[in-house]
């Protein structure tokens, strides 16, 4: 079994509990063993770079000593969170003069990091290190042809990710489809969905959700499936609100990849979260479950 | 006897005076042993500065010369030349380097000073054993191989072969021309490009001089500058050129067909084929991938029809060698592949395309005969073209392809000319620096075509039109523009295999891939390997004019070689002691020259002189130490050193140097004993 | 001014002359992630790119253009950076390599330490959860929220009211805030940052 240490995020405790569940549900059956970090705070994600500079890479950087100690891969599945840990790992190598000032800052509560904790994206794990033909050999339960929108979402594969494209990534449509899914095309695929900003934009944010809502459904998705826990409850929660701004009609559940996996896996519904949905996904999942697993 | 040593300390005007106090430095140099005179000067490299050598060399019988001033990379060669000319022998000459070593380097000005007198008195100490080495001349071919057949190659294979001499002018596609030959009209004349360069195609094809040896690639080089062994592999044809007489009824008659890469993959050309109908020589050659014969071994339809019995499906590959004084590289460029863009859309939306392919769609003996078509054969009404695609980008190439801005410009004025169309160019900076070109683009803003200083970031499809979306950045507002066509200024990059030719002829590359010039201003067609040249866009990307400037330039280049007969060889090389060899050829495959050979009669390895450069990788590889580079002993080399560690001080006299070592030597006893009281001793068991 | 409010020649002169961005410039190249700044060629593909320029005072390339004009007070307090959803779109095709989402965060600091950010929401959020991250060690959604509708709008929050009811009832709204066991280590760090900011 490999190990790594887990980080959820403050998003897979509360809007993206689904998230969380899946992944711990789906995690043995893959042989990786996940190891939730002791005490982790809330990585601040991108709202600390614009209040404090130095706070908004000490603050995450604490998780990241605590890390260094476990000695193993930290892995997260919230794509914010994997971001603002790589720009701490990136910033400190890429200016020297920042070091020493954030060794100060984390000596100060008795804390040291030597910049030794590789921090990977979920993703990143199950692509790389389980990888896509040692999952699709463990799929029980195939998903019969439920035609998906493979949802990357913005900052999984910008601004770099080493085992994808950033303009036309494909990684993931390769993955479900070795679950048996029909992977549509998906021209917003890698669009932002908006993020935070849904709070404090929700004019701009509903646009922004309405097209990736329309391509997906205009190519014929049942489904689309994401990997961040930001993109999930934009597209979910937020559907009903497009509908009614735009005079659209979606009805497209937001499922969480390891949802998905974990159907295929013959994992139970019930441990999947799938009832966490605010768009339903019964109605398609009635029609791609065997009848053991429902 | 003692050398009598002449020191020179040049002031640079302000470069060296300016922070060295060069009257202290020559004034300390006057000290050193064995100097017979110091002065300081202006510009020593000036005329009165080397008669001052001169003068000094013959009145007062300097044999020594020492030149404290700038680099010797720039001027080792002039004050060499300088004590030759005066009867003294070129290695007699050291030059320190208290410039760039110095000067620019230390703002102290104090600090500064300390440091040019140390250098040189590391200089003083190492002339005074610097011996006067033979310069060796040898015999230069009176041949040429140009490299690439395209315009660089023809321009300079002439300009050789006009002089009198034997060119081998070798190209591996079928035919010569390059990517000119591919070109509609050239700016900003716009002429027709194979107008002006089929007469120049001829000519090299028949010229008594020219050796044409096409669909061939050079497979080995070895020598040396003046006398270069060259084996080129020419590939089978399967005609034989001698009987063939260019009628083209086997092409008419081959049923079997491939994309045409002249066109672009726009068009199709047979399994026999001549690349293009102008074709020198006009041979064809079989493409054994899509002939029958060669795949099922059917149909023989060219032999069938061949009056002349050319086609010999038995040929094989030849290997020639040849022997050339001078080898010019004109290998051209790669035209640079968009696919990796995906947002702008190339091979995946329609009507998307490069520049090249819009030459041989422009051209009138193209895939439309000339028609500005879109996929579905009709005009388009309106076109955009991006510049700088692949170019000046950190993601592709990061500099600038230099001709893009002209020949975007020259697309925009013949698709306003031949179709009316509405032109739109989407460019950032313009670049129209040659002789004619600022007026070429006033002609084509005057021809109404729509600048728009943006780099769009996507090409979209919608309702069957191409949508680039950009920010105008001079307006200063988002735009949305349907077009017909796209057209991809795209960059130009090295050859795809720059690495493997820049091995076969020991040619360097710059950081942007391109084949590296001695100097980029001063050496721009000459490389760090004497006698083989570069010339063209193998150099860096450029335009025609410059392409056939930088061929003659090379071609001269050349010529003066060979005018002269003769070069001489840098004496600076190692030389084996065969006392001290033991034949244990550790040396042997570490020459990155290959001029170390073993002999088996006497079982020691010898160098060859001409091809040694002194690098010496050998003479400190030896473990028996049996290796001398000449001009760099081991003794030269440490009284560098000693003179860089005497620190101004001037040598102590043969008292005070012993004072000083029984001083030494107390202190050494004395830490010894206070060691050894301090561990317990050794107890041997 | 002349006698009828209009500036003359030598006052518009004066206000042309004296709009130099040099400093603004190397103010923000000195912050990491600031330094790229000095590349760009003003190519506008960033603004091209950003899925949210409509919504901005000034698109990507402008807020450079005129930061290099010395234009502080229109960067600092135009919306432009708080409509970034840092997507990185520009990134990727900036030919330059700027990564233009980390300028936009260094201006929003610059904005937020001056006040010059009154106009947006966007800062109060942030505040809120940056907040409740240095301070709990973790953010309760449910009182970023509340907090931060009660701080700039309450009746927006009738708007998105359906929304929240909508998650607490699936359960993902939990009403209790949690706190981590490290909360000092946090203080400390927090205290020891601000006091070497503040030295500077």
């Amino acid at each position: 079994m490999k190990q790594y240490s887990y980080f959820p995020g403050c998003s897979l405790k509360s809007t993206a509990v689904a998230y969380d569940e899946s992944v711990r549900a789906i995690s043995a059956s893959l042989g990786i063993e996940l190891i939730e970090l002791e005490d982790w705070n809330c990585c601040g994600t991108t709202a600390y770079s614009s209040i404090d500079r130095l706070e908004s890479i000490a603050v995450p950087c604490r998780d990241l000593a605590l890390a260094e100690k476990k000695g193993l891969d930290l892995v997260t599945p919230c794509t914010a969170c994997f971001r603002t840990f790589e720009r701490v790992n990136s910033h400190l190598k890429l200016y020297p003069f920042l070091k020493p000032k954030v060794d100060k800052v984390l000596a100060a509560a008795g804390l040291e990091y030597h910049g030794q904790v590789k921090v990977r994206h979920l993703v990143d794990v199950l692509i790389n290190d389980v990888g896509v033909e040692a999952i699709a050999s463990k799929v029980v339960n195939p998903l019969h042809g439920l035609r998906v929108a493979a949802y990357y979402g913005c900052l999984l594969v910008r601004p770099r990710v080493a085992f994808d494209d950033p303009e036309n990534p494909e990684s993931l449509d390769g993955l479900l489809k070795s679950l048996g899914a029909e992977v549509v095309p998906f021209p917003a695929k890698s669009r932002c969905c908006g993020g935070s900003l849904v709070i404090s934009n929700v004019d701009l944010a509903l646009g922004l959700i309405q097209r990736i809502l329309e391509s997906a459904d205009s190519n014929g998705a049942e489904a689309i499936v994401t990997v961040c826990p930001l993109c999930q409850l934009n597209l979910d929660a937020y559907q009903g609100m497009v509908n009614s701004r735009f005079g659209t009609k979606f009805s497209l559940p937001i499922l969480f990849l390891s949802q998905l996996l974990g159907t295929a896996l013959g994992i139970k519904p019930k441990a999947l979260g799938f009832d966490r949905g605010i768009v339903s996904p019964d109605k398609v999942l009635a029609g791609h479950l065997q009848e053991s697993v429902r | 006897m003692k050398p009598r040593i002449g020191v020179y300390i040049c002031h640079c005007g302000a470069n060296i005076a300016a922070t060295v106090d060069v009257e202290a430095v020559s004034e300390f140099a006057q000290g050193l042993d064995s100097v017979v005179v110091a002065r300081n000067y202006k510009f020593m490299c000036s005329d009165p500065g080397q008669n001052m050598i001169k003068e000094d060399i013959e009145n007062l019988q300097l044999d020594r010369v020492v030149v404290a001033a700038c680099s010797p990379q720039m001027h080792e060669p002039t004050f060499r030349r300088v004590c030759e000319e005066a009867g003294l022998n070129r290695y007699l000459f050291q030059q320190a380097n208290i410039r760039e070593h110095c000067s620019w380097v230390v703002p102290d000005k104090e600090q500064a000073t300390r440091k040019a007198k140390a250098l040189v008195s590391s200089a003083v100490r190492r002339v005074a054993l610097q011996e006067p080495l033979e310069v060796r001349e040898v015999g230069v071919t009176p041949a040429a191989l140009v490299v690439g057949g395209g315009i660089a190659g023809i321009q300079a294979a002439l300009d050789i072969a006009g002089a009198g001499y034997k060119v081998y002018l070798v190209e591996r596609e079928p035919s010569i021309g390059g990517h000119m030959i591919q070109l509609d009209k050239t700016f900003p004349t716009l002429d027709c490009s194979a107008c002006i360069l089929t007469p120049k195609m001829a000519q090299a094809g028949s010229h008594p001089n020219i050796e044409l040896m096409t669909y061939s690639e050079v497979a080995e080089v070895s020598g040396y500058v003046g006398n270069f062994k060259v084996k080129i592999r020419k590939k089978p044809r399967y005609v034989d050129e001698s009987k063939c007489t260019g009628c083209g009824v086997c092409q008419e008659k081959c049923p079997w067909t491939a994309d045409s890469e002249f066109d672009m993959g726009l068009s199709k050309r047979k399994a026999i084929y001549t690349p293009f109908p102008q074709a020198v020589p006009n041979v064809p050659v079989i493409d054994t991938e899509h002939c029958a014969y060669f795949q099922k071994g059917t149909c023989r339809a060219c032999e069938k029809f061949c009056e002349a019995k050319a086609i010999d499906f038995e040929q094989t590959e030849e290997l020639v060698e040849v022997e050339v004084g001078a080898i010019i590289v004109t290998t051209g460029y790669d035209a640079f592949d968009p696919s990796p863009i995906y947002q702008y859309g190339y091979k995946r939306l329609d009507n998307v395309i490069t520049g090249l392919e819009f030459e041989r769609l422009c051209n009138a003996a193209g895939p439309t005969g000339g028609r500005i078509a879109l996929n579905g054969g009709s005009e388009p009404r309106s076109v955009a073209i991006i510049h700088c695609v692949g170019s000046r980008d950190k993601n592709y190439h990061e500099y600038c392809s230099r001709v893009c801005c002209m020949y975007s410009m020259k697309f925009a004025h013949l698709v306003r000319d031949k179709t009316g169309a509405k032109v739109y160019e989407f460019y950032t900076d313009l670049r129209t620096a040659g002789k004619g070109y600022e007026e070429f683009y006033n002609r084509v803003l005057e021809e109404g075509v729509i600048l728009v200083r943006s780099r769009p970031p996507e090409v979209l499809s919608e309702n069957g039109k191409l949508i680039v979306q950009c920010e105008d950045t001079l307006a200063d507002c988002q735009r949305r523009i349907p077009v017909d066509m796209v057209i991809l200024s795209t960059a130009l990059q090295p050859r795809a295999d720059a690495e493997e030719v820049g091995r076969l002829f020991s040619v360097s590359r710059s950081a942007d891939g391109f084949f590296l010039e001695k100097h980029p201003k001063l050496a721009p067609v000459a490389t760090m390997t004497d006698g083989i040249f570069i010339a063209g866009c193998a150099q860096g990307p450029k335009d025609i004019p410059d392409t056939v400037a930088q061929a003659s330039a090379a071609a001269a280049a050349v010529l003066s070689m060979i005018a002269k007969g003769k070069i001489e060889v840098e004496a600076a090389t190692s030389v084996v002691n065969e006392e001290l060899c033991s034949g244990c050829r550790t040396c042997v495959p570490l020459c990155p020259y290959n001029a170390i050979s073993f002999l088996e009669d006497k079982k020691v390895a010898e160098i060859n002189d001409v091809l040694c450069k002194g690098c010496g990788v050998c003479v400190a590889a030896c473990p028996a130490g049996a290796i001398t580079g000449r001009h760099f002993t081991d003794k030269q080399i440490l009284s560098e050193i000693e003179g860089l560690l005497a620190d101004i001080k001037p040598p102590l006299g043969a008292e005070a140097e012993a004072e000083v070592e029984a001083e030494v030597e107390a202190e050494v006893e004395a830490e010894a004993e206070a060691e050894a009281e301090a561990k317990p001793p050794l107890v041997s068991v | 001014m002349s006698k009828n409010g209009q500036k003359n020649g030598d006052q518009i002169a004066i206000e042309v002359y004296s709009a130099d961005g040099y400093d603004f410039v190397e103010e923000i190249a000195s912050e990491p992630g600031g330094e790229s700044i000095r590349s760009c060629h003003q190519c506008g593909v960033c603004s091209g790119s950003c899925p949210n320029v409509l919504w901005m005072d000034y698109s990507p390339r402008k807020i450079i253009a005129l930061t290099r004009a010395g234009k502080r007070k229109e960067v600092l307090s135009s919306n432009s950076m708080w409509c970034c959803a840092t997507c990185h779109l520009c990134t990727v095709r900036c030919p330059r390599g700027i990564e233009m989402p980390e300028l936009m965060h260094v201006l929003e600091s610059i904005a937020i330490r001056e006040g010059l950010a009154g106009r947006v929401s966007a800062p109060t959020m942030q505040r809120t959860l940056v907040n409740a991250a240095k301070r709990q060690g973790r953010v309760h959604e449910l009182g970023l929220m509340g907090r931060f509708f009660l701080r700039t709008n309450p009746l927006a929050a009738l708007k998105i009211a359906p929304v929240g009811l909508k998650l607490l009832l699936h359960g993902r709204l939990p009403l209790r805030a949690e706190k981590i066991e490290g909360t000092d280590q946090l203080r400390a760090i927090v205290k020891e940052a601000q006091k070497i900011e503040g030295a500077e």
